[in-house]
């Protein structure tokens, strides 16, 4: 059966189980557009295309399945470059469409032309310019597999526009060949061995979690690990929810803002067990500090990141899940012959420096802690809810402060750190979870970058609740001014800002303010009780900080604790 | 410590962009490239030669296995290899230079591919050291143009 483009690429994202699109149409992908109701696709009219590409993220990371986002030629491409950017460095799968002019024209500089293939080469892990229709379903099929596979990340595809109108016979391959790509999944059997061996003889282990082990559905095998082995858990910003907030073995999230006892925990360790993460300099402080006693085992999909930053002891190339059984192959059937050590003056150590030094805030008086609007939401939804944020103080404070149960349940740009994420990407994850309650928990500087999108979540009816913890700032910055540039608060004051009740209401969304504390608990139940989206405007300290923090560049075990 | 990367890759657009872009991306600098289509169609060698200490070679080596269009990295640097380079030079050999440009051709097992009265095209292939030392004697003479194109390495049969 012969199909233009445009009916190639639809019947292939059906095929491919694509459910929702996210995008924004325009003169180079109209064609895709004037198909799109003939296929069973739910596609989502965002109102700028970084919320397109945010949300694809979203849904993605809250799914583990492709995230897709479909936008036009030159500015529409260019305006998910830092969506695409942030997937890239959070290793988020995402298959971009971005529409092109026409093959005679390109290089000409047309209307809406840019080389968005040239643009995104460095943020994508691949990318196609698609200029015969006949490579189309290939080049389809292999972008899903590229996103999803090895280390995931965003795959673009270029479709100009008379690609789209050619017609083809239509088949869509059925299996891969890429004789170039072959990522390596299972660990090397020596390589298990010897993680086996050190972790037997560990006096002072500790687990590092990274994202690997959400993207690889490996918690449970992670959880095993840690109970039977009475090792302690500390994770990645990217990791939190991967085991459980409430077992006594997680100490809390490490590095520039972790926990005390996480940062303790992992100077002081003899034994590493790095698990898909990566040795972030947020995480690692001054490198040559950065805990210089351990033995580090380092699992990681990439091999790119074994080696990247710290030296390592046990290297080994594999996806988290497969490591994990086959860690768990080799250390389960020894366990009853020789029960693993009790390890009882190590976690009693860890256990004091919990205690000793927990995170924690003041909340008395009249005005609203920051943190302690987290903790009530987190009261409020057991944990259960997933939580996006924006990036700054709201971040770091949500990262801290709610107790994550579940994986796949606190959505946050990591890696690159992205402004205006928190809410276009709680729309992916609520399309892509009707049932489940989504916050974003936002500052007021981040949220103003894509707030635009509640008219989306208005026009789907989407229940996301932004939860604003407003102090006037960017509070990150004013942080960093306070502690480090003597206070010289220079442009992080915003002194003009947007009434947010209004502005929900003018969106067609309910508006709530909180100024007292005490309301507080009862306006967010209220707010989550609603079937629609909802700005929570809270009010609260103006010059809280986020605490512990290691200042650039020092050790993680010198921590500023106030 | 100057190392020679030898990259099969897929002979498709943009390929050599995503390697050049690797280098530049992260700060590394390529000293020469060479690349052309191999006997097998559809794959490419490129022939790279950089600088780095054992860290930053270690990950463009990785990085470069990284890219979707990368099939083979090999460090030659680590194995014995045969490393080639041509160079072509325009020489100033008016009177009574000619006879002594000649000899310096004849000593280094250059040819000469082009004559005028007053100047000779030289090509000539070796390692970077012989053409290097070729250069710095012919510069007396007056070297008027010069194309290289930069190494080509290759490991050598018999490994152990």
């Amino acid at each position: 059966m012969e199909l233009t483009g445009a009916q190639i690429l639809l019947e292939s994202l059906r095929r491919e189980g694509v459910e929702v699109v996210f995008g924004f149409p325009g003169g180079a992908v109209i064609d895709i557009y004037d198909q799109l109701p003939n296929y069973p696709l739910r596609h989502v009219l965002v109102r700028h295309e970084q919320g397109a590409i945010h949300a694809a993220d979203g849904y993605a990371r809250a799914t583990g399945k492709v995230g897709v986002c479909l936008v036009t030629s030159g500015p529409g491409a260019t305006n998910t470059v830092t969506g695409i950017a942030t997937a890239y460095m959070d290793s988020v799968p995402v298959v971009i469409i971005t529409g092109q002019v026409p093959t005679p024209l390109i290089g000409n500089d047309a209307f809406q032309e840019v080389d968005i293939v040239g643009i995104t080469r460095s943020c994508t892990k691949h990318n196609y310019l698609v200029k015969d229709v006949r490579d189309l379903s290939r080049v389809i099929k292999e972008a899903f597999y590229l996103a999803s596979t090895g280390r995931p990340g965003p795959v673009l595809i270029d479709l100009p526009k008379d690609v789209q109108t050619q017609l083809t016979e239509y088949k869509y391959p059925k299996t891969i060949k890429m004789r170039s790509y072959n990522p390596t999944y299972a660990p090397n059997p020596k390589q298990v061995a010897k993680v086996a061996a050190v972790v037997r003889r560990a006096k002072k282990p500790i687990i590092y979690a990274g994202g690997g082990v959400i993207a690889s559905e490996a918690s449970a095998d992670l959880a095993w690990l840690a109970r039977s082995f009475n090792m302690p858990v500390t994770a990645t910003l990217m990791a939190l929810g991967c085991f459980p907030a409430e077992d006594p073995l997680w100490l809390g999230m490490l590095g520039m803002h972790g926990t005390y006892a996480a940062n303790m925990a992992i100077s002081n360790a003899d034994l590493i067990l790095a698990i898909g993460s990566r040795f972030d300099d947020r995480v690692t402080g001054k490198i040559s500090e950065f805990a210089k006693n351990a033995k580090i085992v380092h699992i990681d999909i990439d091999p790119t990141s074994i080696q990247k930053n710290v030296p390592v002891d046990i290297p080994v190339v594999a996806d988290c899940k497969s490591f994990l059984t086959a860690l768990r192959q080799t250390l389960e059937p020894t366990l009853e012959a020789e029960p693993a050590a009790g390890l009882e003056a190590w976690n009693s150590k860890v256990a004091a420096w919990k205690v000793e030094k927990p995170l924690s805030y003041n909340q008395e008086g009249t005005v609203i802690k920051p943190q302690f609007v987290v903790e009530t939401i987190s009261r409020l939804t057991k944990g259960e809810a997933i939580i996006t944020t924006e990036v700054g103080q709201n971040q770091m404070w949500a990262a801290q402060f709610y107790a994550f149960n579940r994986p796949r349940s606190f959505i946050s740009s990591g890696g690159l750190g992205t402004m205006g994420f928190g809410f276009p990407a709680a729309i992916g994850a609520q399309m892509a979870c009707p049932d489940r309650l989504v916050i974003d928990v936002a500052g007021d500087g981040s949220i103003q970058m894509c707030i635009q999108e509640l008219a989306t979540a208005v026009c789907y009816n989407l229940p996301v609740k932004i939860v604003i913890l407003n102090n006037g700032y960017l509070g990150m910055v004013r942080q960093w001014q306070e502690l480090f540039y003597k206070k010289n608060y220079c442009a992080t004051c915003l002194d003009v800002a947007p009434d947010f009740v209004k502005l929900a209401e003018a969106y067609g969304a309910a508006g709530f303010r909180v100024t007292d504390p005490a309301k507080v608990e009862s306006v967010l139940a209220e707010a989550f009780a609603l079937p629609r989206p909802v700005i929570v405007d809270v009010v609260v300290d103006r010059e809280e900080n986020v605490a512990p923090m290691v200042p650039a560049g020092k050790s993680i075990t010198e921590m500023i604790l106030v | 410590m100057r190392h020679i990367l030898s990259i099969l890759v897929e002979n498709e657009p943009g390929v050599l962009a995503r390697v050049a872009g690797l280098f530049s991306g992260r700060g590394y600098n390529i000293e020469t490239l060479n690349v052309a289509p191999t006997l097998t169609e559809g794959l490419s060698m490129m022939t790279i030669t950089t600088v780095g200490d054992e860290a930053i070679i270690e990950q463009i080596v990785k990085q470069l296995r990284k890219l979707v269009t990368t099939l083979k990295v090999v460090d030659l640097t680590d194995v014995k290899s045969v490393e080639r380079e041509m160079m072509l030079l325009r020489v100033d050999a008016e009177g009574s230079k000619r006879a002594e440009v000649l000899r310096i051709v004849d000593i280094f097992r250059c040819k000469v591919v082009d004559v005028s009265p007053d100047e000779l095209v030289l090509e000539v292939t070796g390692t970077q050291d012989k053409l290097n030392a070729l250069v710095s004697l012919l510069q007396r003479y007056g070297i008027k143009e010069a194309a290289r194109t930069g190494a080509v390495a290759m490991r050598r049969g018999m490994q152990e």
